[in-house]
């Protein structure tokens, strides 16, 4: 009895001994956000304080709206949304298409040519950069989204190949065979068969694929030149420059750029989780 | 499965089976070889044409062999540069990944309400890289910064963050701290791929936490930590929108990292020719890099297979 007794005192000291250091890691990265927060809802002297003040006094919603007006957010929300629709679509299509071929049909050299599609994974893309925007340059695209949608129709990108065909080795191969017998074609085994079966890997890779578009900066940065052009994130660092001391707005609209993100990860949850742990795979 | 003694109109029709699922096989796989031609190989090559020319786009280009490379070599700027990305390779990168390694082992505790910290501490790495810029510019602000609260709060002096030439390159380093949750999910998810039935046969042997961490948790996790080391570092010999936006390369260009310097030499001086061959000049560095990982790998990383074999 007591030799039970002593022990989950034991358990309830480590318990709250983790919870105490697991709980103080937690506010130590909640305060970015929380400090982000508040900056957003100030009024402009408020935000010139030290000691800072934690809680708005008055709170300063109106800044939401000033900092909108200021720049023209929902173009570039809009901007942003056409280019994911339109790069996500073919990703999908020809990713899965390829990993399909990788993980259900044998012809020759398929092993080393996947090994050149997990390749191209690690190979840092500034190399290839310059010829490409030149090509673009010479096709008139500059300014316009095709650069940034149209390679995403020739394999999908090699990271979503990989995912999709980690996905596909799953599926068992019997379903293929039966469909065969039945006179099924290659193609509508992937469309009939395959695919239905895979919406949680399609749900992982749009929301990734959305959260990439949101997040680059770099290419849009270089093709995309006006600013009735512009995404999310070069709209973001057009407003920098123009507000670069009035740090409530410039906060409202860091928040605007990271809500979005944040109310998709709280409905897709699984699909990141399942996501980063099947890029963890790769390691295997 | 062999085909001996099968009848021949079986091996007829077997054989032109396995021709059409080759056929299809490449139909199916070939968007991606024509993407791997158009931007990736085809680029390569013209990247590394380029770089033996002098080409200012709206010029025509002039063959100069090596003499890019030459300049390069005797460039300041560029040496300087590939100093700064090192120090953020280097130092940067192993800590960033300790510090994932330490949040993942305490999310994978068996507590209850466990889920609610993994999400937190997750959540700061969803943040875009523009507006996680933006933020940390006013975290770090020298007058009214969190940073500078902080320190003054626990009694200390206030710090020139983004302004000190010396404490540009820590600061970025810290603030990559913040989005340690994209890594620390990865590795939790190899914490969970180690069996149980390892940690009991340690426990039963007696073994305590400690010996049990170092000879069963961390082989198995060498696989993990491996990826995310090949990954992040070539990521991070690409950092660029952190100094982009926050510092534009200062104070004293401490901040001038390697891909803004060519992001300047290619479009904002139109030096294609110059831009070309310091990419290529990464591209060396960074598969040197890969390839030594890769030969090192024996000796650290433990694959499952191994025992097996």
């Amino acid at each position: 009895m007591l030799s039970v007794n002593s022990r989950t005192a034991k358990e309830l000291i480590f318990a709250g001994f983790w919870y105490v250091v697991l709980s103080l890691f937690a506010l130590v990265l909640a305060l970015p956000l929380v400090w982000l927060l508040s900056t957003s809802l100030k009024t402009g002297g408020q935000t010139f304080l030290m000691p800072p003040k934690w809680i708005p006094d008055p709170f300063v919603w109106t800044n939401y709206p000033e900092a909108f007006r200021a720049v023209a957010f929902h173009e570039y929300f809009w901007n942003t949304i056409r280019i994911v629709i339109f790069a996500t679509t073919g990703a999908m299509l020809t990713a899965s298409l390829a990993a399909f071929a990788f993980a259900r049909l044998r012809f020759p050299f398929r092993e080393t040519l996947f090994i050149l599609v997990l390749s191209t994974i690690m190979l840092p893309s500034i190399v290839t950069l310059i010829p490409t925007f030149i090509v673009f340059r010479t096709l008139g695209w500059i300014d316009t989204f095709l650069p940034l949608i149209v390679p995403l129709w020739f394999g999908g990108g090699a990271f979503n190949i990989f995912l999709f065909r980690q996905f596909f080795m799953t599926i068992p191969l019997e379903l293929d065979e039966a469909a065969r017998i039945d006179g099924a074609s290659n193609l509508r085994i992937y469309w009939g068969v395959i695919l239905p079966l895979s919406k949680p890997v399609l749900a992982t890779i749009a929301v990734f694929a959305f959260i990439h578009n949101w997040n680059d900066f770099f290419e849009p940065l270089i093709y995309l030149q006006s600013p009735e052009n512009w995404t999310m994130a070069i709209g973001l660092r057009g407003f920098r420059g123009l507000y670069h001391t009035e740090w409530n707005l410039m906060m409202a609209a860091s928040t605007a750029m990271i809500a979005p993100l944040l109310v998709l990860f709280f409905f897709a949850q699984r699909y990141f989780v399942s996501g980063i742990q099947m890029s963890g795979l790769a390691g295997r | 499965m062999g085909i001996q003694g099968v009848p021949a109109t079986k091996v007829k029709k077997r054989r032109s089976l396995l021709w059409s699922e080759a056929r299809d096989g490449y139909l199916f796989i070939l968007p991606w070889v024509f993407g791997f031609i158009i931007f990736t190989a085809g680029p390569m090559l013209a990247s590394l044409y380029i770089s033996f020319t002098r080409w200012e786009i709206v010029t025509p280009s002039v063959w100069v062999g090596g003499a890019q490379y030459v300049k390069l070599f005797n460039d300041d700027r560029f040496w300087l540069s590939l100093y700064n990305t090192s120090y953020y390779v280097f130092i940067g990168v192993p800590l960033h990944l300790f510090f994932a390694l330490l949040a993942a082992l305490a999310v994978n505790l068996n507590l209850r309400g466990i889920h609610f910290f993994r999400t937190a501490y997750y959540v700061p790495s969803l943040t875009p890289v523009v507006a996680n810029s933006i933020l940390w510019v006013w975290i770090f602000h020298p007058d009214w910064g969190l940073a500078n609260a902080f320190l003054e709060w626990i009694g200390l002096e206030g710090l020139y963050w983004l302004q000190d030439p010396r404490l540009a390159k820590p600061a970025l380093i810290v603030m990559s701290f913040w989005s340690i949750g994209g890594q620390m999910v990865i590795l939790l998810a190899g914490l969970k791929g180690v069996p149980m039935e390892l940690y009991e046969a340690a426990a039963i042997d007696g073994a305590n936490w400690w010996s049990r961490f170092w000879r069963v948790t961390l082989p198995l996790l060498t696989p993990a930590l491996f990826f995310n080391l090949i990954i992040a570092i070539i990521g991070a010999f690409q950092v660029f929108t952190q100094a982009y936006i926050m510092t534009e390369g200062g104070p004293n260009y401490s901040t001038l990292f390697y891909l803004l310097y060519l992001f300047r030499a290619a479009f904002e001086n139109f030096r294609m020719g110059y831009a070309s061959a310091m990419a290529w000049v990464l591209f060396i560095i960074v598969l040197t890099f890969t390839a030594l990982q890769f030969m090192l790998s024996d000796r650290w990383v433990f694959y499952e297979g191994d025992v097996r074999r």
